[in-house]
């Protein structure tokens, strides 16, 4: 009998072009997703070299994070003209680029155009087995397909681009095994927000997590997505979960999805992509989420999280004088008191979106507590759907009126918010609460300060106009 | 990517923990099509005086007795967030041509291994000693030995610091990797026809 293998190195191995002494394995890569910000400077590598995209059946690309969204009931759609000049070049840029290259673009002519890591999932791209790549550090989004996706730079766009592999070495695995059941108000955002605040927020580098238990398999796809989107908030660069009935299900009639004989054949081999019983992890971690409670952060990195009912931590009992240092750094730029809870903390702006909560079920969520309740009149409320397709979708669903009715603003699709470059930020000062994935300082604006948690999380905040509990919004 | 072999250069301390992409170069600077362009964003959030493009006196890119550093000195976990070359690029373009740390982000390390921006990784009290000396005379100057991988502090004591083997010879010849993988592509070729669906 073969020795057990982990999930990831099952998707390693079939993966493997060459493996020479003195060089990182060249590894294939099946997919490469590529938006408007980091890919301009690969395009012109290739052009410069004479270099062609090696594999366009297998590239494609949308705008997402210099492109605005518009709120819907003044403006209706988004269009080029709308925009700040660089922006506009940038974006034109991509098309020129796609046109000249033969890559595929899901432009604002399309429906589809929608944020990197909602558009793979929703055309059916991304699938079991698979290695995608993207000049995104969130492509570890993908992973909740049971596919090995990381984060790239420019330089490595340009590689895969030209060669369709990548130079890596190969990374360690982590087990992270979530045992017992979520409770009502909590969700898989407050799982992946426990995760980094209990082993760090650098604790995963060099590392591949998989996540496991029943608690995992609970979730739908949404919900794993949204688990492995903060993958690299813990410092792995990517984050997987092993397919199961609910992948196929949610891959099966998609655009690009396999069909007829070989929708059979696939989903065949995709039943064999598990870790193996037995099969050795580098590192391992249990979190119990019979315990857990909604999450919130507290500070400028994502593993300062607590608890919502947990106070935040007091630097004068820290003893690590480094941590202490980074701890009080960051309460002082976040302004807020250590050694009780957020909550009943005022909050200015409310953002549900970005790559990790902005797909229709989160907003289906969103919409169900806020239906019948009011956005407080201190807050700006702001609800950005991850894809014209979902913002559809979602339409058709009647949430666009809930959302509304509420007070809050319903916008086209992009990255929005949670990265302050399409104009859409906070104000020096402001707080948010948000269901995006960073809080570094000035992410959200320059001199903005952000509160990381969940959509249930967020608009329960937003209509009280306080850090609040979901749970005591919850019949 | 211009090679690398020794460098001695004076240094710029920046003693911040966690020193994130979005300090290094915040998203705002990213909407350009090229490499250029990139150093008025460099910590742009630190450097200027809130709400202005005024220097920051305080913030060390703009105090006069580090100016002409070329290897800046981060606290821990430098580069951590998103996946933006940009900030190489931006440190780069700066002037900076290595990065002292006792550890780096996958991403970032990855990036500026591939611009030629070197990241060096210390332990624990050689990185507190550097701030020291630093502190007490900031015109002290520290030599990286890439060839045989030693950081040579003033007092000549000698910390080896790790890099990969490939990386290490991409560097010390000024070649980029894309090359290697060009190499490949009877390889390539042959991964496909074997994999082909």
């Amino acid at each position: 009998m073969s020795k057990p293998t982990t999930l990831f190195e099952k998707i390693w191995n079939a993966h493997v072009v060459a493996n020479e002494p003195g060089a990182p394995t060249v590894l294939y890569i099946d997919l490469q997703l590529v938006h408007e910000v980091t890919s301009p400077q690969a395009f012109t590598g290739l052009r410069e070299k004479g270099l062609k995209v090696r594999r366009p059946d297998r590239t494609f690309a949308t705008m997402d994070h210099s492109i605005p969204t518009v709120d819907i009931a003044k403006a209706g759609s988004i269009s080029l003209d709308m925009i700040d000049d660089m922006a506009r070049k940038q974006l034109n840029q991509l098309v020129i680029n796609c046109n000249e290259f033969g890559v595929k673009v899901y432009d604002t002519t399309t429906t589809e155009r929608g944020i990197v890591h909602v558009l793979g999932p929703d055309l059916g791209l991304t699938q079991p087995g698979t290695t995608i790549v993207c000049g995104d550090s969130h492509t570890s989004t993908h992973g909740a397909f049971g596919a090995l996706a990381f984060g790239i730079g420019t330089s490595e766009i340009e590689m895969v681009m030209a060669t369709q592999t990548l130079l890596q070495y190969k990374p360690k695995t982590f087990k992270v095994d979530y045992v017992g059941a979520l409770k009502e108000g909590v969700t898989a955002k407050d799982m992946i927000l426990k995760l980094i605040a209990v082993n760090g927020f650098q604790g995963g580098t060099g590392h591949v997590f998989e996540y496991m238990g029943e608690a995992v398999r609970s979730l739908g796809m949404e919900g794993r997505m949204t688990m492995c989107n903060m993958s690299i908030e813990g410092g792995a660069r990517a984050g997987m979960i092993a397919p199961d009935e609910k992948t196929f299900a949610y891959v099966k009639g998609r655009e690009y999805a396999p069909k007829g004989a070989a929708w059979d054949e696939a989903v065949a081999y995709w039943r064999t992509l598990k870790t193996d019983e037995g099969a050795q992890f580098d590192k391992e971690i249990t979190i119990d989420v019979n315990a857990l409670e909604p999450m919130i952060t507290y500070g400028t990195n994502p593993g300062m999280g607590i608890h919502i009912t947990e106070a935040v931590p007091d630097p004068s009992v820290i003893r690590n004088v480094n941590e202490r240092s980074s701890l009080e750094k960051a309460l002082n730029y976040m302004d807020i008191e250590p050694g009780k809870p957020l909550i009943g903390k005022a909050v200015d702006v409310v953002f549900v979106g970005s790559c990790t909560n902005s797909r229709i079920t989160d907003l289906r969520e969103a919409a169900a507590m806020i239906d019948g309740r009011k956005v407080a009149d201190n807050v700006r409320m702001m609800v950005v759907p991850g894809s014209e397709d979902v913002r559809k979708q979602a339409e058709s669903e009647g949430l666009d009126a809930i959302f509304q009715s509420a007070g809050a603003e319903w916008r086209s699709a992009g990255c929005s918010m949670c990265i302050a470059m399409n104009g859409d930020q906070l104000s020096p000062g402001q707080y948010a609460v948000s269901t995006s994935n960073r809080n570094f300082e000035g992410r959200q604006g320059k001199g903005g300060r952000t509160f990381l948690a969940s959509p249930l999380t967020a608009v329960a905040s937003a209509v009280n106009g306080v850090v609040t509990d979901p749970r005591t919004m919850i019949n | 990517m211009e090679a690398f072999k020794t460098l001695t250069s004076k240094m710029m301390p920046v003693p911040i923990n966690d020193i994130d992409t979005d300090q290094i170069i915040p998203a705002l600077y990213l909407k350009v099509t090229s490499k250029d362009g990139l150093v008025e964003g460099l910590f742009s959030n630190w450097r200027y005086l809130p709400g202005t493009k005024t220097d920051n006196p305080d913030f060390a890119i703009n105090k006069p007795e580090h100016q002409g550093a070329t290897i800046l000195v981060g606290g821990d976990n430098f580069g951590t967030g998103s996946s933006r070359e940009h900030a190489p690029w931006a440190l780069m373009g700066y002037g900076f041509k290595a990065i002292i740390s006792t550890s780096f982000a996958d991403i970032f390390r990855s990036n500026s291994l591939k611009n030629g921006l070197l990241p060096v990784i210390v332990d624990e009290e050689t990185h507190k000693q550097i701030f020291s000396l630093i502190e007490e005379d900031p015109e002290t100057a520290v030599t990286i030995d890439l060839v045989n991988q030693l950081l040579t502090l003033p007092d000549g004591r000698e910390v080896s610091f790790p890099i990969d083997e490939f990386s290490k010879k991409c560097m010390i010849q000024g070649v980029d990797q894309l090359g290697y993988l060009l190499g490949m592509k009877d390889e390539i070729a042959a991964y496909e026809v074997a994999n082909a669906k």
